[in-house]
């Protein structure tokens, strides 16, 4: 109770906040301010113009939070909490939020930017109409590699600088031009003039690419000539639909992908709300539902015999070396808990190297199928890691063993408790109860372990007929291949669907555990 | 735990004593032998990964724990390759994981001395907040941070998908709420007189907490350092989901590609790089051995 303490005024605890500074320091803390602020608003404001709402209010709210909190008086202590709450908000509180959404949406490959910004790409399309102006043109190359060319109008003389998604520039405007007797140049800074025998070349390498914008632009379609090209759709918004300039087709909005009657689609599309589609796709589509709940109780069973085979080695070893006599006790122990020390993307694939059927030293020697067969790839992953997991067991226990008063055992002692009975009745006991938290950390940790399950064998063998779907995968892998290692495309919407499913039981487990501890409740007894 | 009388007579005593002695000495044997077993079980993947790397013929067949003519031909080859630049990998995961560490302490310990020294209205619900927001792990959202990555890179290249910039902002993003709350622990114990009588003495509160509090609490800042860079340098999935540019790999999804399937061939040099990305790791770890158990630890206790 810091500024609080008594005797303090009410006049002072009005200014308790106050931390007046030079102005110098006022001055730079105002355009700080105005940085951070205007750098959230007008990001919120971009994705406003692309129709991306939720996230641009974010942005909004973040900046008017900050703006509250530097200028009140009163909020001087959120001052110091501000810059990592803006973290905390756009980084892991809105991707919640994104998540939920996403899992209503069929957001996949194909389906992948908003409505807003797919119309504008799609609006860039040209094509070149039947009947075109034609130009002459030249080879160029920017220096930064890219290519463009010099049009020349052979009816009016007209010359144009032109580069794809930008606006022709005149020959007029271009400062340090040097043109030779035929009108063609040979000087444009910024520029080289390519020679005549790359014209070839260029044609097949930019075929299909408009120089300029849709609105003036042109395609090289031989080696001497260029065409002008024209905007090829146009949004109509009755019919909500991307009109062909050219045929007159109209591509009509079709959950997100602009379909003609015909079944002819342009790309891209855009996520649209699909309500429980994707859930109910796990629950009754066989080709999810097989591998989805074999996945789920895999899921529990690896979490759970991951905890316990960790904590039983780490009790026997810390058992092993709580005694007094024992020589050599911080050697001992810092090499016990050194596959700790190294990180698992590292240990995991050494271990698939030993148990690597042909040439690995345990494989070679002894393979049931470490990798192949659907039991023994899942005893081999709980074998990994047994060796990566115990160390950490091994720590925690031995600390709480410490905090055993030695009392109780003496106690134990004289009441003529054998070993075996003060393990069961007495050690067993208050270890579960120190570190029962950390034991169900360690589930909701292994729960979501992917790293090890990745890099062990990707999940696999695969389940027949259960598409990505692999015997050792954990529901976060299954996830991961979903959104990202689909040979068929992404589904992003599925895979928040599983998400979500995730994020409801590892936060019961996780509230399940603060109400254990008494965390939650901890905070309102220091207040 | 012995169920034999001790008379105290001198002959019985003295032969009491001697077993006394020798079951000792059968206790401790039979722990130094339990923990010898272990240390092998523990060591000999690492023992076989460091004698591997410094086998010259690099594969897998051939690969003994201890090479017959040790050489640096694997290392030599590791850092020469072209195709897989692995320093590039390794300046990639020190600049993520460092930048990462130093905001996260920087940000957590001002909110942490604001939550630990000031009283103002929303301050619990915050505060639980915090704690409640290590319900969702990050991990879990990264669908939805990727698409988001891939929104923000239109406007900000130096932030979308497959950039340093913005594997780092979802690194804090995940940071900040649980080591937040962990300082404001250590901070609570920093007795308060102390800020106090500075505050009385007329510092302001950024004085205060830049000259009194920190360097009391810089133990605690160098193992949430610790913590975040060891967590940062280690993590897998983010980095995979985000960054799909051989150039841009942090060293744990780049060495983890390189292996791939072709043990055979690359044995040799995945055991070299191995080596080289368990260094950073295994120094801080070295440091901070004794404070990173009890860091862990004291969770425990409180029971």
């Amino acid at each position: 109770m810091a500024v609080q303490t008594a005797g303090e005024t009410g006049g002072r605890k009005a200014s308790r906040f106050s931390e007046e500074g030079s102005t110098l320091g006022l001055i730079l803390k105002y355009v700080f301010l105005a940085i951070v602020v205007g750098f959230l608003t007008f990001s919120g404001w971009q994705l406003l113009q692309d129709g991306s709402y939720p996230f641009a209010a974010t942005f909004f709210i973040t900046a008017l939070f900050i703006t509250l909190v530097y200028i009140r008086r009163t909020t001087v202590p959120l001052r110091w909490i501000a810059p990592g709450l803006i973290f905390l908000i756009l980084f892991q509180l809105y991707p919640v939020v994104f998540t939920v959404y996403t899992a209503f949406t069929n957001y996949s490959t194909g389906r992948n930017v908003e409505k807003a910004v797919a119309i504008r790409s799609i609006e860039n399309q040209t094509y070149v109409p039947e009947g075109a102006p034609t130009f002459n043109w030249t080879p160029l190359q920017a220096d930064d590699g890219t290519a463009a060319i010099w049009v020349v109008n052979p009816a009016t003389n007209e010359a144009f600088l032109a580069v794809p998604e930008q606006d022709w520039v005149p020959a007029s405007d271009i400062e340090g031009l040097v043109l030779d007797s035929a009108g063609l140049p040979t000087t444009i800074p910024g520029y080289t003039v390519q020679a005549n025998n790359q014209r070839f070349l260029f044609v097949s390498a930019n075929q299909g690419i408009t120089f300029g914008t849709e609105e003036q632009g042109a395609q090289v379609t031989s080696s001497t000539e260029a065409k002008e090209t024209r905007q090829k759709y146009v949004y109509d918004e009755a019919q909500d639909a991307m009109i062909d300039v050219a045929t007159g087709v109209a591509y009509v909005n079709q959950e997100g992908i602009f379909t003609s009657a015909d079944g002819q689609i342009v790309t891209p599309g855009f996520p649209v709300n699909v309500g429980f589609e994707n859930f109910t796709k796990i629950l009754t589509d066989p080709a999810f539902r097989g591998p989805f709940f074999q996945i789920f109780i895999w899921t529990f069973v690896w979490a759970f015999l991951s905890v316990l085979e960790t904590f039983v080695l780490g009790m026997f070893l810390a058992l092993t070396m709580n005694s007094p006599n024992l020589p050599m006790q911080r050697l001992l122990r810092v090499l016990l808990i050194l596959p700790y020390a190294i990180p698992p993307f590292i240990t995991v694939k050494v271990w698939v190297g030993l148990l690597n059927p042909v040439l690995g030293m345990i494989g070679s020697q002894w393979n049931p199928g470490w990798f192949t067969n659907p039991f023994w790839a899942k005893v081999g992953i709980l074998l990994v890691n047994l060796w990566l997991g115990y160390p950490y067991m091994f720590l925690i226990i031995l600390g709480a063993l410490q905090s055993i008063p030695q009392d109780m055992y003496e106690a134990a002692k004289v009441d003529g408790a054998g070993p075996l009975y003060q393990f069961r009745r007495l050690t067993l006991p208050l270890l579960l109860v120190s570190i029962g938290p950390l034991l169900i950390g360690s589930f909701a940790f292994n729960f979501n372990n992917f790293a090890i399950i990745d890099l062990y064998n990707q999940g696999g063998p695969p389940i027949p007929g259960g598409g990505v779907a692999g015997f050792t995968d954990i529901l976060i892998s299954y996830t991961y291949k979903i959104a990202f290692g689909g040979t068929r495309g992404n589904d992003y919407g599925l895979a928040a669907a599983i998400s979500i499913i995730i994020f409801i039981i590892v936060g019961a487990v996780t509230v399940f555990n603060f109400r254990y501890t008494g965390q939650l409740e901890e905070v309102s007894e220091n207040v | 735990m012995s169920s034999t009388p001790v008379i105290p007579s001198g002959s019985s005593r003295k032969s009491s004593n001697m077993t006394m002695k020798s079951r000792r000495r059968l206790d401790t044997t039979w722990r130094l032998l339990v923990a010898l077993v272990f240390i092998i079980y523990a060591l000999f993947p690492i023992v076989y990964v460091i004698g591997t790397s410094l086998n010259p013929s690099g594969s897998l067949q051939t690969s003994q724990i201890f090479p017959a003519n040790p050489s640096l031909a694997n290392y030599q080859k590791l850092l020469t390759s072209q195709q897989n630049p692995f320093l590039r990998w390794m300046l990639n995961s020190l600049i993520v994981s460092t930048t990462t560490a130093i905001i996260t302490v920087a940000l957590c310990a001002v909110a942490a001395y604001s939550f630990s020294r000031f009283r103002f209205r929303s301050r619990k619900r915050l505060l639980q907040g915090l704690l409640l927001s290590q319900v969702f792990p990050n991990v879990l959202a990264m669908v939805a941070l990727y698409l988001i990555l891939q929104q923000i890179g239109r406007y900000y290249p130096m932030f979308g998908l497959n950039t340093l910039g913005g594997l780092i902002l979802i690194y804090l993003g995940g940071a900040i709420g649980f080591n937040t709350w962990l300082m404001k622990g250590f901070f609570d114990t920093v007795p308060r007189d102390l800020d106090e009588s500075a505050m009385l003495d007329g510092a302001s509160a950024w004085q205060t907490f830049w000259t009194i509090i920190l360097p009391l609490v810089r133990p605690v800042l160098a193992v949430i350092f610790m913590l975040s860079f060891i967590g940062t340098y280690g993590d897998y999935l983010l980095a995979k989901v985000m960054l799909s540019n051989t150039e841009k790999y942090t060293v744990a999804v780049g060495l983890s590609l390189f292996i791939g399937q072709q043990f055979g061939q690359r044995w040799g040099e995945f055991a070299a790089g191995a080596i080289i990305a368990a260094i950073p790791t295994l120094i801080l770890f070295y440091i901070s051995q004794s404070q990173l158990q009890g860091g862990l630890t004291s969770g425990a206790i409180k029971g």
